[in-house]
C-alpha cells in the first residue's frame, strides 16, 4: 500500500490526516493530569457513602495532623468564602461541599490538600463524618408522592421535590386528532440514567499567583469561556485576572460542560495554600459524581390511519434530574430540544409535556452526546414508529416511507415549531436499505425464524437538531450561544487562526484550518489552529451538541471570507487596477480574463504589510473576525439499520451488522466524519446493550466502576459500514451541518428495534435498555423488568 | 525502598513507597506521561505498557514488582526520528481521536504484531479487548493494526515519517 495519496494534503475540504497526531502517537499529549507545575500540591475528595443523610458533625484535627496535609477545607470553610453553594447550569444551586446534608451518594464533603496524591488520600481517611441517615428518594416515579422525604429543604418554603412543568405543541389539536384515529398505540419507556464516561476523568490544576493576583485553570472542559466567565461571576474575581486553559482531552461527550465542585475546591486549595493544586478524579468517583445522560421516564403514544399515515404523537415525560438540577439547557427549555420529537415525520399534531423531579442521585443530565435531549427524543420517536408497525403489521422500512418528509416540504416547520433546514429523507434510507440488502436480510430472517433462529433488523431514522445558537432563543445562564473566530495571515502568506471552541478529540486542529484553507486557498499545513486557552482565543460557548462546526465553523468561514475580501483590495492596489476587474481562483486573484496576470495570497498577505499604497480608509495587514449567531440551528439527519442475532438458550445479543448512513452537509474531512459517526455508533450498542446506571432502594450507585459500569469492547463492536448523502444547510456559510452526535443520537433505537424485532417470535413488545442478557431473558418470559432499579 | 527499573533503556534507581503503582511511577516520578491512568478495576487499559516484553496494566502492578525489570513505553516506539509502523497506521487510518487510549492501543499492538506479523481481523480485536476506547469505536483502531502489519516489511514501505514532521 503506498501513502502517497495522504502526502498531499487538499486544499481546502478533502481526506487530509490529523495534525494533532504527531503528538498524541508520541505519548506528549498533554492532558490536564500530565501537568506537573512547581511546587505542586494534590488535593482529594472526601465523599458521601450515603444517599440521603444529615450532616451533624465533622472532625477534620486528625486530617490537618497529617504531616503531608497544607489544608483540609469543609463545607462550613467554604461558607465563609461564600462558595459553599455555586449557581446550577439551570437556575438552581449546587453544594461545592455539603453543609447541611448529603444528597447523593459521592456527594463532595470535604477536600484535602497534601503534599502528594497518596498523602491526600489518606487524610481523608482521617476525617471523622456523624451521619444521621434519612429515606432516601430513589424512584423517580415516587418523587412526588406526598410521604415522600423532601431531598431540598436548603431552598426556602420548599416542602416536595418537584422543579419544572414544561410543555410544548398544541393540546387540543392533538387530542382531536387521537379521537379520530383509527389506531392508537401506546407505549411507555425509559431511557435509563447513562453516563458519558471519557477515558480521561475530570480534573483541574489551579494555580493562584500570589504576586499578580492572577488566577489560571487548566482544566477538563468543554467551554473554558463560559467557565471562565462563570467563574468570576460567582468568585467576584475579576476577569481579566482569570485564565482557563482547555489542554488536550480524553474526550467529553458532555461530561465536561458543567463546573465541578473539585474545580473550585483546587481554586480554593489554591488560594489558602498559594500554591498550585491538581485536583483530578478518580474513575468511580467520575461515574459517581459527574454529569449523567437521560433518566427520561416516557410515555408515548402515536396515531395513526388504518393504512398507516402516522397522525399525531404525544408523550409525557418524568425527567430525573438528581439532588441539583444542572442540565445544561438554554434557559427557554428546561427539557432541552426534546420538544423535537416528531423527528423526520410528516404529521398532523404533536404534544409533550415534560416534569422534572429531584431524587437522591447525581445531578447533571447534560451529557453524553446529548444534542440538548434530541436522543430521548429520537429514541421515543423511532420506538413508537415501530411500535405502529407491529400493530399495523407493516414492515417498519415500508411504513418509515410512506411517512418521512419529502424533500419539496423544505424548509419544514414542525408542529412544535423548528424549522428544520434542509433535508432528503426517503434517499437516505433508500441507500442504507441497498448498502444492507433489505429484502435478502428480511428473507434470511424468514428463513431463521423458522428454524427457531433469533435474529431482528432494526431501523432508525433520526433528524439531529444541533447547533446552538441562535442566541436570542438559546443561552447559558444568560451567555447568548454564539462563537468566536479570527484569522490572522502573516505577511508571508502563512496563518493562525484562533477559535472559542475546543477540541475533546474531534480533531479541530485539523478541520478548521481545512475550513480557512477552503476559503482563502492557503494550504492547511500552513495555518496553525489556537484554541482551549481564554487568554489566547475569542469568546465563545465552547464545543457540546455538534456545534462546533455549525456555529465556529460558520465563523471562520466568514472570517475568512472577510480575508480574502480584503485581499481583493489588496491586490487590486497591487496589480494598479480596480477590485472588480479581479477574479478570485482558488489561493489568487487574477486580473479578470487574463490568468496569468495575478497575486496570490502569499503576495497580497506580503503587500498588506508592505509599503503598497492601500485606498484610503483601508488599513494594512490581513486579519478579520467574525462573531457568528447563527440565524436558525442545523437538522443533519441519518438513516441506521442495525442486524442482530440473538442466542435463545442465553438471551446473548450480538450486533452483526450496523449500516449508517449519515447527511451531515459537506464533508470538511471525510475520515474525521466517518471516525466520528464509529464513535457514536459504539455508544449507541453501548447504551442499548449494557450501559446504565440503576440505584438500589437505598440510593446506592450501581454503576460506580467498570466493573459495574460496562462499555463496549472490540469484541461487542461490528464492523461498522458507512454510507453517506450530502444535503447543504442552505443557512450555514459552507452548507455545513455538524455530526459529532448524529450517531449517538441515531443508533440507540436501531439496536433496540433490531432486538425487539428479533424476539417477535415470543411476542416481545417493548424491553427498556439495556437489553442485557438477563433483560432479554425476562422478555422473552413475558416480563422485563425495570433497568433503573436493582434487579428484584 | 529503593528500586532498579530499566525504563526505555535507561537505568533508574529510585526511592519509592512500597504502595506505588507502576502507573504512578511511571508517570509522576519518572515524568512520562504517555501512560495513562483510566480507572480504578483494571478494565480501561489506558495504562498498558510493557514489563519486560509483555504488555501488562502498569495500574495492576507494583513498583517494587519491576524492581530489576525493563519497562518500554509509548515515548519509546518511535526510533531514530521514524516512527513505528503502528504510529504510522493509527495515522493512516485514523485509529485516534482523543489519544487517551491511544498508547495502551499502541503498546499492544506492537506487541500483538511482534508475536504474529499478520493477524486476522478478530484476532487483533481480541488482543485489544482488555482496553476501552471510548471515541474511534474500534473499526479503525483494527484498521491501523492492519496497516502497520502490512507495512512493516524492511522493503523501504516506512518512508511516511514526514507526514508526522
Ligand atoms: S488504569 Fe484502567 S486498566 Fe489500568
Ligand atoms: S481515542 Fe479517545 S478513548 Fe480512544
Amino acid at each position: 500500500m503506498t501513502t502517497t495519496e495522504n502526502q498531499a494534503n487538499p486544499i481546502g475540504f478533502g481526506r487530509m490526516l490529523r495534525k494533532e497526531d504527531a503528538r498524541f502517537l508520541r505519548g506528549k499529549g498533554n492532558y490536564v493530569d500530565d501537568l506537573n507545575l512547581p511546587g505542586m500540591l494534590h488535593g482529594a475528595v472526601l465523599r458521601s457513602p450515603y444517599a440521603h443523610a444529615r450532616i451533624k458533625s465533622i472532625d477534620i484535627s486528625a486530617a490537618q495532623a497529617h504531616p503531608k496535609v497544607k489544608a483540609v477545607i469543609t463545607g462550613e470553610i467554604l461558607e465563609t468564602l461564600n462558595l459553599a453553594w455555586i449557581p446550577s447550569l439551570s437556575h438552581d444551586v449546587v453544594a461545592v461541599l455539603a453543609t447541611d446534608k448529603v444528597r447523593f451518594q459521592g456527594q463532595e464533603v470535604a477536600f484535602v490538600v497534601a503534599e502528594d496524591r497518596y498523602s491526600a488520600r489518606d487524610a481523608l481517611e482521617l476525617i471523622e463524618v456523624d451521619y444521621e441517615v434519612l429515606p432516601p428518594v430513589v424512584d423517580a416515579k415516587k418523587a412526588l408522592d406526598k410521604d415522600a422525604p423532601v431531598i431540598r429543604d436548603d431552598i426556602a418554603g420548599k416542602v416536595d421535590n418537584f422543579i419544572f412543568d414544561w410543555e410544548s405543541g398544541d393540546k387540543a389539536a392533538t387530542d382531536e386528532v387521537f379521537a379520530n384515529a383509527a389506531i392508537v398505540v401506546n407505549q411507555d419507556m425509559l431511557y435509563p440514567r447513562v453516563h458519558p464516561a471519557p477515558m480521561e476523568t475530570c480534573g483541574a490544576v489551579a494555580y493562584m499567583d500570589p504576586i499578580d493576583q492572577k488566577l489560571t485553570i487548566y482544566s477538563t472542559t468543554q467551554a473554558p469561556h463560559a467557565h471562565r466567565t462563570l467563574y468570576a461571576l460567582v468568585a467576584g474575581l475579576p476577569e481579566h485576572k482569570l485564565r482557563v486553559v482547555s489542554p488536550d482531552i480524553g474526550g467529553g461527550f458532555g461530561n465536561k460542560v458543567g463546573i465541578y465542585p473539585g474545580y473550585v475546591l483546587a481554586i480554593v486549595g489554591s488560594i489558602l495554600t498559594k500554591r498550585p493544586v491538581k485536583w483530578m478524579e478518580d474513575r468511580s468517583e467520575n461515574l459517581m459524581s459527574t454529569s449523567f445522560a437521560r433518566d427520561y421516564h416516557m410515555k408515548g403514544s402515536i396515531a395513526a390511519s388504518a393504512d398507516g399515515k402516522i397522525l399525531g404523537l404525544r408523550v409525557d415525560v418524568l425527567a430525573d434530574h438528581g439532588a441539583f438540577n444542572n442540565t445544561a439547557q438554554p434557559t427557554k427549555f428546561p427539557a432541552g430540544f426534546f420538544h423535537v420529537f416528531t423527528g423526520s415525520y410528516d404529521l398532523m399534531a404533536a404534544h409533550c409535556s415534560v416534569r422534572g423531579v429531584y431524587t437522591n442521585k447525581a445531578p447533571g443530565g447534560v451529557a453524553y452526546a446529548c444534542s440538548f435531549r434530541v436522543t430521548e427524543a429520537v429514541y421515543l420517536v423511532e420506538r413508537m414508529v415501530d411500535r405502529l408497525a407491529q400493530e399495523l403489521k407493516m414492515d417498519p422500512a415500508e411504513l418509515r416511507m410512506k411517512n418521512l418528509l419529502r424533500p419539496e416540504q423544505f424548509p419544514y416547520t414542525s408542529p412544535t415549531g423548528w424549522e428544520y433546514d434542509s433535508g432528503e429523507y426517503p434517499r437516505a434510507l433508500r441507500l442504507a436499505m441497498d448498502i444492507a440488502g433489505y429484502e435478502e436480510l428480511r428473507k434470511e430472517q424468514a428463513q431463521k425464524r423458522a428454524k427457531g433462529e433469533l435474529m431482528g433488523i432494526g431501523i432508525s431514522f433520526f433528524t439531529e437538531t444541533v447547533g446552538a445558537g441562535p442566541k436570542r432563543h438559546m443561552d447559558i445562564l444568560g451567555l447568548g450561544m454564539a462563537d468566536g473566530c479570527e484569522v490572522r495571515v502573516h505577511p508571508t502568506g502563512k496563518a493562525v487562526v484562533r477559535l472559542s471552541v475546543q477540541s475533546q478529540g474531534q480533531g479541530h486542529e485539523t478541520t478548521f484550518a481545512q475550513i480557512v484553507s477552503e476559503v482563502t486557498g492557503i494550504p492547511p499545513e500552513d495555518i496553525d489552529v489556537v484554541h482551549g486557552d481564554t487568554d489566547n482565543t475569542p469568546f465563545g460557548l465552547g464545543t457540546y451538541g455538534s456545534r462546533s462546526t455549525p456555529v465556529s465553523g460558520a465563523a471562520a468561514a466568514i472570517a475568512a471570507r472577510r480575508v480574502v475580501d480584503k485581499a481583493r483590495i489588496v491586490a487590486s492596489a497591487m496589480l494598479e487596477c480596480a477590485p472588480e476587474d479581479l477574479e478570485w481562483e482558488k489561493g489568487r486573484f487574477n486580473i479578470k480574463g487574463d490568468k496569468s496576470v495575478g497575486k496570490t495570497m502569499a503576495e497580497i498577505a506580503l503587500g498588506a504589510h508592505g509599503t503598497v499604497e492601500l485606498p484610503e480608509g483601508v488599513e494594512g495587514h490581513l486579519n478579520a473576525e467574525c462573531v457568528y449567531d447563527p440565524p436558525n440551528l442545523t437538522y443533519p439527519f441519518g438513516a441506521y439499520i442495525c442486524v442482530v442475532d440473538v442466542d435463545p438458550a442465553t438471551a446473548k445479543v450480538s450486533v452483526r451488522r450496523f449500516i449508517a448512513v449519515d447527511d451531515c452537509g459537506p464533508r470538511i474531512n471525510p475520515m474525521i466524519v466517518e471516525g466520528q459517526v464509529h464513535g457514536g455508533l459504539a455508544d449507541g450498542v453501548g447504551m442499548a446493550l449494557m450501559e446504565v446506571i440503576a440505584f438500589d432502594e437505598d440510593g446506592n450507585n450501581l454503576g460506580a466502576s467498570f466493573m459495574d459500569y460496562l462499555i463496549p469492547t472490540s469484541l461487542e463492536c461490528p464492523s461498522w459500514e458507512t454510507g453517506a448523502t450530502v444535503t447543504p444547510s442552505p443557512h450555514h456559510p459552507l452548507g455545513l451541518k455538524g455530526v459529532g452526535e448524529s450517531a449517538t443520537v441515531g443508533s440507540p433505537p436501531a439496536v433496540v428495534n433490531a432486538v425487539i424485532d428479533a424476539l417477535a417470535p415470543y411476542g416481545v413488545k417493548h424491553a427498556d435498555m439495556p437489553l442485557t442478557p438477563a433483560q432479554v431473558w425476562q422478555a422473552m418470559q413475558g416480563a422485563p423488568y425495570r433497568t433503573d432499579l436493582a434487579i428484584q | 525502598m529503593r528500586v532498579n527499573i530499566e525504563v526505555n533503556g535507561v537505568n533508574y534507581s529510585e526511592e519509592i513507597e512500597p504502595r506505588l503503582l507502576l502507573v504512578h511511577f511511571i508517570r509522576d516520578q519518572i515524568g512520562l506521561t504517555g501512560t495513562h491512568w483510566g480507572c480504578d478495576t483494571s478494565n480501561c487499559g489506558t495504562c498498558v505498557l510493557w514489563l519486560d516484553d509483555l504488555p501488562v496494566k502498569s495500574c495492576t502492578v507494583l513498583t517494587a514488582m519491576a524492581d530489576g525489570h525493563r519497562v518500554r513505553t509509548v515515548e519509546d516506539l518511535e526510533q531514530g526520528g521514524e516512527l513505528d509502523p503502528v504510529q504510522k497506521g493509527f495515522m493512516q487510518e485514523h485509529g485516534l481521536q482523543c489519544g487517551f487510549c491511544t498508547p495502551g492501543m499502541l503498546m499492544t499492538a506492537r506487541a500483538l504484531l511482534d508475536r504474529n506479523p499478520n493477524p486476522s481481523d478478530l484476532e487483533i480485536r481480541e488482543a485489544i479487548s482488555g482496553q476501552i476506547c471510548r471515541c474511534t469505536g474500534y473499526e479503525n483502531i483494527v484498521r491501523a493494526i492492519r496497516w502497520a502489519a502490512a507495512n512493516s516489511s524492511s522493503n523501504g514501505a516506512l518512508d511516511v515519517a514526514e507526514v508526522a514532521q
